[in-house]
């Protein structure tokens, strides 16, 4: 009987290597897949060219000028979002928690917004706007909905409140400026098309510190899921880390909204499947969930830009067309045991 | 070794914990009891720091508790609260793992000592068999064993339960009670719980204390404390007690009536 065999491995220590393996040889093939088809398809040795051969050629400026920086901001901006999406769900506890959902994102882009329509000159402040907001709704998120604890409904329902007023104080700018409203549209959609080397030099190095940040998380996460209660006797911070874990959240959604605009539901997808195939521990969770991000947004970008050739769909417009399916289906699965993750 | 000095604390209008005192020696076993709403978990809550007193002090070997670092408390006193989070995904290892966190430096993995420990931990409370199943494929009674392996690993002197056979069958029951009470014979641990049987409070309790209405009403070796007056003014019934093989019991008959003229 298998019960009474004394097991000498962890049960998913099998499926989580295999799955955080797979990730990462499916982010090499994607991106090479994703520099290969468009308008223009390239063959390996092109792209070999292209990357490696410092000379003015087709595939030069296709592969290293577009193509390249394009893949490389999906991978980072799916690793951010997920990774927030993973972080945030674990804070909150709350297994609906998504930048995207409770506001966080769309508190990222007024700030961004405001920086790009009032105060353009100063468009080098975008990242730090973004992240500013996505603090601010975050944190006040937290404390509205914060009764002695927290309930994952509570945090929704506070989270769809202010994202009304996100959403209003949104309408307004746009009626205030409208004649310039016009730079920002497709940024709100969520896309990273037209993105290139400047803008991946603009995050990199956040991008990095934040990840970096996340993984320290890692720690805080664990301990904060055996309880408050348990945390503390443990002799853990609980309100420190908790702090800490919501700063370090924010600052990846506002890494990729403030290149990326309103990309949603990659931080709600991504964690929330891997939740049920990896199990809940953090030390996986987060690393399968940042590799599995970036790979969604490098696939779902690939697709959107060359699936309605000549046209480019922004990436965040599909997403929403498959998360927004998905995020109904999951409150279906889960109406009974909204919490228990 | 433990004390708490004039301990008060007011939850709302209609409940406080009031001026109490206790001294908890080394190596005890004492049982809380009382009605619901006495006040006993949250004496269990002021002395694990969980909640903060309004008055009065926890002095743990011979330091106030809320000038101490949380970690330090932690390597002293464990304490296991009536209800855990489920863990659908960790195992009975990684769990115990938990409890060499206060031991731990910021990110060190787990030493030689603390492997050692945890060891040690699965094998004093017999889940040599279980260790990587996953927690939720184990009995109620297994895993509660899960979690006090979990709160002895933090090699404490001092244990607190709340309520720990609460959710299960009589013989897991007696299966945790005599793990407690071999963990206080052989390590000298010192355990304080709250426990609603109160005839397993007698049995296994060097001391019985009896709170009601947040304050301490009773408090002495459960051949004393275990009589019928007791029964009447802080359970209102009407109780038969009996010694049998050197224990103290009791039988619950009535509702007791107090007669108003």
């Amino acid at each position: 009987m298998e019960d009474l065999k004394t097991i000498t491995t962890h049960p998913l220590a099998k499926k989580r290597s295999i799955i955080i393996g797979m990730f990462g040889i499916g982010i090499i093939i994607a991106s090479v897949i994703s520099i290969m088809i468009g308008q223009v398809t390239f063959n390996l040795y092109d792209i070999w060219d292209g990357i490696f051969q410092n000379e003015d050629t087709l595939s030069r400026r296709i592969v290293w000028d577009l193509r390249l920086p394009r893949v490389l901001i999906g991978l980072i901006v799916g690793m951010c979002l997920a990774s927030s999406g993973t972080i945030l769900q674990g804070v909150m506890r709350n297994p609906l928690a998504d930048p995207g959902i409770i506001g966080v994102t769309s508190g990222a882009g007024l700030a961004a917004t405001v920086i790009m329509i009032v105060f353009p000159a100063y468009i080098a402040l975008v990242p730090l706007a973004a992240f500013i907001g996505a603090l601010i709704t975050a944190l006040s998120i937290y404390l509205l909905s914060w009764k002695g604890g927290t309930s994952p409904v509570r945090i929704i329902l506070v989270g769809v409140a202010i994202n009304a007023v996100i959403g209003a104080c949104m309408s307004a700018l746009m009626i205030l400026y409208s004649d310039r409203v016009q730079s920002v549209l497709p940024w709100l959609a969520g896309g990273i098309q037209g993105t290139g080397w400047r803008q991946f030099k603009m995050i990199i190095y956040y991008a990095i510190v934040a990840l970096l940040l996340a993984l320290y998380g890692i720690r805080h996460l664990r301990i904060l899921r055996l309880g408050d209660e348990m945390a503390k006797l443990l002799g853990h911070h609980v309100e420190r880390s908790r702090f800490f874990l919501i700063v370090v959240s924010t600052l990846l959604a506002g890494i990729a909204v403030s290149v990326a605009g309103l990309i949603g539901f990659v931080g709600l997808v991504v964690p929330h499947i891997l939740r049920i195939m990896l199990g809940g521990d953090y030390k996986y969770l987060l690393p399968a969930s940042a590799l599995g991000g970036g790979l969604l947004v490098v696939l779902a970008d690939t697709v959107a830009r060359s699936a309605f050739d000549p046209i480019e769909l922004p990436v965040g417009i599909l997403l929403a067309f498959l998360g927004g399916p998905f995020f109904l289906y999951l409150i279906q699965r889960r109406r009974n045991t909204f919490a228990s993750h | 070794m433990l004390l708490t000095k004039e301990l008060s604390h007011n939850r709302s209008e209609s409940f406080q914990l009031d001026d109490v005192n206790l001294d908890i020696q080394s190596g005890e076993i004492i049982s809380l009891v009382g009605p619901n709403g006495s006040g006993k978990s949250t004496l269990l809550k002021l002395i694990s720091r969980l909640i903060k007193p309004d008055q009065g002090e926890v002095v743990l070997d011979g330091k106030v508790i809320s000038t101490m670092n949380s970690k330090d408390i932690a390597k002293k006193l464990a304490m296991l609260p009536q209800t855990q989070e489920s863990q659908s995904d960790l195992t009975v290892h990684e769990l115990i793992e938990y409890g060499r966190y206060p031991h731990q430096k910021s990110y060190n993995r787990l030493s030689k000592d603390d492997q050692d420990i945890v060891e040690w931990a699965i094998n004093v409370t017999n889940l040599q068999k279980y260790k990587n199943r996953l927690l939720h494929t184990l009995s109620g009674g297994e895993r509660q064993r899960a979690w006090i392996a979990l709160a002895i690993a933090q090699r404490p002197k001092i244990l607190l339960l709340d309520e720990p056979t609460t959710f299960l069958d009589i013989s897991h029951q007696l299966d945790v009670m005599e793990l407690l009470e071999q963990l206080n014979k052989e390590l000298g641990m010192t355990i304080v719980m709250v426990l609603h049987d109160i005839n397993q409070a007698a049995k296994y309790s060097d001391r019985l204390i009896v709170m009601k209405n947040g304050k301490i009403h009773y408090d002495g070796i459960p051949q004393c404390v275990l009589c019928r007056e007791m029964f009447q003014s802080v359970f209102h019934i009407d109780a038969e007690i009996h010694e049998q093989n050197g224990g103290t019991f009791f039988t619950p008959l009535k509702m007791h009536k107090e007669i108003i003229i």
